[in-house]
């Protein structure tokens, strides 16, 4: 931001940008950026890095939710996945076809209100239709992954750093062999397919990535507010003392296990809404999409961009994201045409993207030895 | 076959599953005692380990259709394929320790373990870009021999699999508990400051430490491959996280405790298999994990060790 100023405004305008105080940045910086996103749409000509924002966003709201729980509060926890994976599936069971429980007149305030309706099939007993809108599933996924959050956490949080880390990674391998063998609840192996897209004032999004972007854009704007807001409020000074040293914390009346379930889950409720609307953006859920490398994906944004920075963090994912969909592709070709330069086969066939977790790796390598605090 | 005799085979397959778990723990619980960091990369040299196998037997003139060996030729290949895996994961894990971890060693919080993670996705991704998705086949050295114990059958790799790995355990025993480099890695891990005022070099010990139990990870590679007969990139991953769940199981840290979990998870996994399903052995597996972690965090043999600051 800093650099951009001083481009704006020459030495003069950096040094004003510099000595204004920080609400006052804000407020001149808020309006640029919403305004950037607002217009990136109508800029590109090209639907297909719309599409790509549209997803880049849900990576944006993983790392934010990640950074709340390891940023904040100091707490490795490699298994965020889980947390994907319940909101995705959340929305993806209430949206889609999969379950049909029997009808009873419990259902009859849910079809009222239009979220259910009656399937007869003569010579079977009746059975219950989901449809349930993609709005107020965004707040239940959120609530119901930050019920899980205290589940999985409440339980582990009295444990050390290092072992949270252990039982973290069991529940986020736990959470995908769940889904792919409870076949009942989530179509197994195969996943959930035909998830209702969001409607709002009566028009279905479908499958344009417009809609999904400014709907996206709106998550992240929402969680980036939550996430200042948290971290300057009473909450986040406490979070930030159990990180720098949580037996002094203790001493000082910190009750370290309260803020530590609280950082778990706000960090899986913020999980549950990116799952939502990854869901509901894909309309498939599979057991796939939810494995150790997307904890680890997560976390190479969180670390790439500074644990704890807000700003480092959006910008490390969104650079993650575009290096991903974007960056390696365009890549690959420019080595497939140098193969074909010099005549040689391996390089014509290499497809970086398949090394793109081999760039995660070196990513958290060189991060961790050269500059811990993020770019 | 009767219930009791379905169990009973189950517990044999069990045992030589679980000293392959046993081996890759320790390397876990010896890392963990010296320097308190838990070592994900371990997995994948785990992985690493039984493509460096392959490569060696190739070199030896064994491939995947030669046919299995007997006598003299069967030992000497066994031998000779042990102790060069072994060397090579050895130096693996120093090399991971010298490059990666040494200038992390007195950085606290989750620095040193996030490395850990980036060199283990390193490994794989490098074993990927080299021998491709697709599995590679393991060649079948031992003859397939078989005898009955009881209702139950024994085969003869199973009887290796145990021998080798108790020998490899006594020596590690003998190691640790009766020379001047196991008193100082005794020392190292019960306080790294003291050991370090008695003219102990901490680094050689630490550098120590993660040789053999990178070479132990070699040879509990070398189990995998001889006894599943194949292997790939993705293998280090679930294998790893049950050997770790063992270390756990047993008490992070203690040697003997390793050694107990890895039977246990061994025998978890083949009978769990057998009673619940194959497709739950994780479920079950790690449910354990984290129920050890909650209820007995220090695990069966673990003693309880105040937190430092």
């Amino acid at each position: 931001m800093a650099a951009l100023a001083g481009w704006l405004g020459g030495r003069r305008g950096l040094e004003r940008w510099r000595t204004l105080p920080v609400s006052r940045r804000r407020q001149i910086l808020t309006p640029i950026l919403l305004g950037t996103g607002l217009l990136f749409p109508f800029l590109t000509s090209n639907a297909g890095n719309v599409d790509a924002a549209a997803n880049a966003f849900t990576y944006v709201l993983l790392a934010l939710g990640l950074n709340i729980v390891v940023g904040f509060a100091g707490l490795l926890d490699l298994g965020y996945a889980a947390f994907f994976a319940i909101g995705a599936y959340g929305y993806g069971v209430a949206a889609s076809g999969h379950l049909k429980p029997e009808w009873s007149s419990l259902w009859i305030p849910l079809e009222w209100a239009g979220q259910v309706s009656r399937l007869v099939v003569p010579g079977q007993p009746d059975t219950v239709q989901f449809h349930f809108a993609f709005w107020p599933m965004l707040a239940v996924t959120a609530i119901v992954c930050a019920i899980f959050g205290l589940l999985f956490g409440a339980p582990t949080l009295r444990l050390r750093g290092d072992y949270l880390a252990i039982v973290t990674l069991g529940f986020g391998e736990i959470v995908p062999v769940v889904a792919r063998n409870w076949e009942g609840l989530t179509n197994g192996a195969q996943g959930l397919g035909g998830i209702r897209t969001p409607r709002l004032f009566g028009v279905e999004f479908g499958f344009s990535p417009y809609p999904y972007y400014f709907l996206g854009l709106g998550l992240v704007a929402v969680a980036v507010w939550i996430s200042i807001r948290l971290q300057e409020s009473r909450l986040g000074r406490a979070w930030m003392a159990i990180r720098e040293d949580e037996l002094a914390a203790g001493a000082m009346g910190v009750n370290h296990v309260h803020y530590k379930l609280m950082a778990f889950a706000m960090g899986a409720a913020v999980g549950g809404l990116g799952g939502t609307f990854y869901v509901a953006k894909l309309t498939t859920a599979t057991p796939d999409m939810f494995t150790f490398p997307v904890s680890v994906m997560v976390l190479v944004m969180v670390v790439l961009g500074g644990l704890g920075s807000i700003r480092g963090v959006v910008m490390a994912a969104l650079f993650v994201a575009f290096l991903q969909s974007v960056i390696l592709q365009e890549l690959t070709e420019y080595v497939h045409a140098l193969g074909r330069l010099v005549g040689s086969d391996f390089l014509q066939r290499i497809e970086l993207i398949t090394s793109l977790e081999l760039i995660f790796g070196l990513i958290l390598v060189l991060m961790m030895l050269f500059r811990r605090e993020g770019l | 076959m009767s219930t009791v005799d379905v169990l009973l085979q189950q517990i044999v397959n069990g045992l030589a599953l679980g000293m392959m778990y046993a081996l890759l723990a320790l390397g876990f619980t010896m890392v963990y005692g010296i320097i308190e960091l838990i070592n994900f990369s371990h997995f994948s040299v785990f992985m690493t380990g039984t493509f460096v196998g392959l490569v060696v037997l190739n070199l030896m003139g064994v491939t995947a259709v030669s046919k299995s060996l007997t006598g003299f030729a069967l030992v000497g290949t066994l031998v000779v394929l042990f102790a060069a895996t072994m060397a090579t994961t050895g130096v693996l894990g120093v090399l991971i320790e010298r490059i990666c971890l040494r200038s992390l060693r007195h950085v606290a919080g989750t620095a040193p373990m996030i490395t850990t993670i980036g060199v283990a996705f390193i490994l794989i991704n490098t074993m990927l870009l080299i021998w491709g998705p697709q599995a590679q086949r393991f060649p079948q050295l031992l003859p397939n021999w078989r005898w009955a114990v009881g209702a139950a059958e024994v085969t003869f790799k199973q009887v290796v699999l145990f021998v080798v790995g108790l020998v490899l355990m006594l020596a590690l025993s003998h190691l640790v508990k009766r020379t001047t480099l196991g008193k100082a890695m005794r020392a190292t891990a019960q306080d790294a400051d003291a050991a370090r005022m008695m003219g102990i070099d901490v680094d050689r010990v630490v550098v120590l430490t993660f040789f053999l139990g990178s070479a132990l990870a070699g040879a509990g590679s070398l189990f995998f491959g001889l006894y599943y007969g194949f292997t790939g990139y993705y293998i280090g991953y679930t294998t790893g996280l049950r050997a770790f769940t063992s270390a756990v199981l047993g008490g992070i840290g203690s040697i003997p405790g390793a050694v107990l979990g890895g039977l246990f998870i061994g025998l978890t996994q083949s009978l769990g298999g057998q009673l619940v399903g194959v497709k739950w052995t994780d479920v079950i597996i790690f449910s354990l994990l984290i129920i050890v972690m909650v209820f007995r965090p220090n695990g069966l043999l673990g003693a309880h060790v105040p937190q430092k600051a």
